[in-house]
């Protein structure tokens, strides 16, 4: 076990630069950032230069790769344009989106298991069909119109939440949005505990445990379930690398001033210690993500065992 | 007991929700006579010579007030922190700050608030965006040298004569250099900004009837009346929570729920309901804003005789009229000169100075681009950021104008460029190869900025690289002209120069929209398109 994370964490590492060079070179392809600093009126050139300067940006490419990434390493993430440091606006942002993430990844798990729960122990009956048509529904219809058309109903017309979230995100605030970004993973995570379940019904160990007059919740809970749920947890797993960097659009919607909202204004101001601070530390909760799933295969499933 | 435990869970579970359901709302609605009003992260750090656009100048026209005020009505600039400027040749002024003017912590604005701020802004050193505005004050080109480092530290032009006197030396004659003294980069300073500069930028303290509470940067600023204040403009209201927002439309939903009192920027996809969803609470006035056409002289095929008169068919062949109103639902008026309306015909604006070259005459416009011997290069690019505003639908709105008059579906096509930042970056470089998307919005209500900047050689925002001898000279004699009616005409027989050349198209003038909730009253937009958030009631 101990063998087995310390062979995943050393993967980590070209992982973790080969992304963030990557990401590092695309914000720079997209040109010179002092011009858009400036706004509608050039700097003069004499300031520009000196901005340039203080930015670390007259440096050859590589350069700035380097002295970044020695930054990085003593906690340094940079500054935005705006004098801000980067570290600063993680602090301000990260808390927002993971509060965010968690209450779609809980909308996710209690909805979407038990939906999946019931539909695949009722396979064909109507309440079956009527939960798979609304997760085709819900596949579908793009996260921007469910989060508007939410927005609509429930903020302005009849008034039961306020159609944004403020400074603060409170968990209160962030049901609705939570479950607009959690909608789509919510009706794959339905459909992959369904066709699991339905799947293992009828595998021998279940069958098993009915002769052995095992009562249907233990059955249920306990054997079928926990074998089921390996598909669903790697998903989950995944996602919650996605719900935090993918979240721009529903943050967008709702004025969340989460990680989906540094990054667009980061990218929209050409910041590139913004956005590849941002990136970096999302390329590390994804990596992280994925070890912790790979290790919770083994608590569910016994006969999985890494060496 | 497994089912007790699972309804102890079941019960641990509401409860959690119900608190969190609790934990929610409370802050975006504002108690008292506070309004909220939409507000975008300001670029730079929010220092007065260092905020180029409108969401940093939105904090700043409520925190300072500068020597001179232009009226939000009537865009005039008034003394206001200046009890007299004097000046006999138009380069020589001595100013004179009236007494009794503090800051909101309490330190006497004097001289020194003035000539300290100035510096500050021009020295190279600071990295201010606006530093430029300090360039008529002579010794500019000591204290921040287009190239190598700087040899001063103070500019020349710039004395101290008494506690509340000091004068001003040009490097030239410029006979509305006090008019100019409203824009914010000429605002006073406190010392507390040069002695704990972080700590000001956390917390800005200025000498404007709001003071700030407090500021959560690229979140919300809350503003309070300032009870002190000297001014003749008190604020009508307990004060102002500007919050941030990513998405105008956002805002504006908020708006209908409530949720905010004011939003200052009416997304364009939202126009054709505003009328139905808040009554007579939507405003749409007049604002310094030009959108022209600006074209790359740096290139040979754009610099010569015949694309001058292809310049003015393509004006022609623009149904400015018909875009106005379909794409923009008359927030934008047709122009028909190079300046705007808010400058009043006394400021300078002179209806229909564009006269034929702005109005829709496909027959014409045929006949003179083909004289002037088509379009360079076969086909027109025009270029344009696609991340903000509606440029898409305004370029291909103009390309298909243009298309229609010319019988040709591939004459003119629009050229999208991903970011601002990056189009910008272009513009610089002069990688251009035909018009590009321009727009102006102007620093003080005088018809000198709405020229002087976009068309003298070598001016700051002369992105086209335009140079016209006869132009220049008109200026520069508009400038030494010490008669305010004598430099106005001036200045319109230069613009008459750039009519003749169509240096850039004149596209429309556009508007100022906002909406509120039925909570204020006496909202109104300054020429600037900023709410006047002092005149505002609340209740």
């Amino acid at each position: 076990m101990g063998r087995y994370v310390a062979r995943r964490l050393l993967q980590m590492i070209p992982v973790f630069f080969g992304a963030t060079l990557l990401i590092f070179l695309m914000v720079n392809v997209m040109g010179d950032p002092i011009a858009g600093l400036c706004g509608e009126r050039a700097c003069d050139t004499a300031t520009a230069a000196q901005l340039k300067r203080q930015f670390g940006l007259d440096m050859p490419l590589w350069r700035q790769y380097t002295t970044y990434m020695g930054n990085v390493f003593t906690g340094d993430f940079g500054s935005a344009f705006n004098g801000q440091p980067v570290t600063q606006l993680m602090a301000s942002a990260f808390p927002v989106t993971i509060r965010l993430t968690v209450v779609a990844i809980l909308f996710e798990i209690v909805i979407g298991i038990a939906l999946g729960v019931v539909t695949g122990l009722r396979r064909g009956r109507p309440v079956d069909t009527s939960v798979l048509v609304l997760t085709l529904v819900v596949i579908s219809v793009p996260t921007f119109v469910t989060g508007l058309l939410l927005q609509l109903l429930l903020g302005v017309q009849w008034a039961w939440i306020k159609p944004s979230v403020s400074p603060e995100a409170t968990f209160g605030e962030l049901i609705v949005p939570g479950l607009v970004l959690a909608s789509v993973s919510l009706a794959y995570v339905t459909r992959l505990t369904r066709t699991s379940l339905a799947e293992n019904r009828r595998s021998d160990y279940v069958r098993t445990a009915v002769a052995k007059g095992l009562p249907r919740r233990r059955i249920v809970v306990r054997h079928l379930l926990r074998n089921s749920l390996i598909p669903v947890v790697t998903f989950i797993g995944t996602d919650i690398g996605a719900l935090m960097g993918g979240a721009i659009v529903t943050e967008r919607i709702f004025n969340i001033h989460g990680v989906g909202y540094q990054l667009y204004q980061g990218i929209l101001r050409q910041n590139t210690q913004t956005v590849v601070g941002f990136v970096t530390v999302l390329v590390l909760v994804f990596l992280v993500a994925n070890l912790l799933v790979d290790l919770l295969y083994a608590v569910l499933d016994p006969r999985i065992r890494y060496a | 007991m497994r089912g007790v435990a699972r309804a102890r869970w079941a019960a641990g579970a509401a409860v959690v929700l119900l608190a969190l359901a609790a934990c929610g709302g409370g802050a975006g609605g504002s108690g008292g006579r506070v309004l909220s009003s939409s507000w975008g992260d300001p670029q730079n750090p929010l220092e007065p010579s260092n905020t180029n656009e409108v969401q940093g100048g939105k904090v700043l026209d409520m925190i300072f007030r500068g020597l001179k005020r232009y009226d939000p009505k009537t865009g005039k600039a008034e003394n206001m922190l200046a009890e007299r400027i004097d000046t006999t040749d138009s380069r020589h002024f001595t100013i004179t700050v009236k007494s009794g003017w503090k800051f909101s912590n309490g330190e006497p604005v004097t001289a020194h608030s003035f000539v300290d701020a100035w510096n500050y802004g021009a020295s190279l050193r600071n990295n201010q965006r606006n530093a430029y505005f300090f360039g008529y004050i002579q010794g500019y080109d000591k204290v921040h040298p287009e190239t190598g480092t700087q040899t001063a530290d103070t500019l020349s032009g710039l004395k101290v004569t008494g506690p509340r006197t000091f004068t001003v030396t040009l490097g030239q004659k410029f006979s509305t250099f006090p008019d100019t003294l409203g824009y914010a980069a000429f605002a006073p300073l406190p010392r507390a900004f040069f002695t704990h500069h972080s700590a000001w930028l956390d917390k800005p303290v200025g000498n404007g009837p709001y003071a700030v509470e407090s500021y959560t940067r690229g979140a919300q600023m809350t503003l309070r009346r300032w009870d002190g204040y000297p001014g003749p403009d008190k604020a009508r209201n307990d004060g102002v929570t500007l919050v941030v927002y990513t998405d105008s439309n956002t805002a504006y939903t908020d708006v209908l729920a409530g949720n905010l009192d004011l939003v200052d920027d009416i997304p364009a996809g939202q126009l054709k309901n505003v009328r139905t969803d808040l009554g007579g609470r939507y405003i749409n006035t007049p604002a310094g804003i030009l959108q022209t056409l600006a074209f790359p002289f740096y290139d040979p095929k754009w610099n010569t005789g015949g694309a001058r008169k292809v310049r003015t068919g393509l004006s022609m062949a623009i149904n400015r009229e018909q875009i106005t109103r379909t794409i923009f639902r008359n927030t934008r008026t047709p122009a028909t000169d190079w300046t705007s309306p808010v400058l009043g015909t006394d400021g300078g604006y002179k209806p229909g100075l564009c006269g034929k070259a702005c109005e829709y005459d496909p027959a014409a416009a045929r006949k003179l681009i083909r004289e002037g011997g088509g379009i360079p290069g076969g086909q027109l690019k025009i270029t344009y950021n696609a991340d903000s505003g509606s440029h898409k639908q305004w370029v291909d709105a103009v390309c298909n104008s243009i298309n229609n008059v010319l019988g040709n579906d591939r004459a003119c096509v629009g050229n999208p460029v991903g970011t601002f930042a990056d189009f910008r970056n272009q513009i610089g470089r002069h990688r251009m190869t035909g018009p590009f998307r321009a727009g102006w919005q102007m620093d003080y209500p005088l018809i000198q900025n709405f020229l002087q900047p976009l068309y003298y050689t070598g001016a700051s925002s002369n992105d086209g690289k335009w140079s016209d001898k006869r132009f220049d000279h008109l200026v520069d004699r508009a400038n030494a002209e010490s008669d305010k009616a004598g430099a106005i005409r001036l200045f319109q027989q230069a613009e008459t120069v750039v009519r003749d050349n169509m240096a850039a198209i004149p596209l429309w003038y556009q508007n100022g929209s906002a909406g509120y909730t039925d909570r204020l009253h006496d909202v109104a937009l300054n020429p600037f398109s900023v709410p006047v958030y002092d005149r505002v009631k609340v209740g």
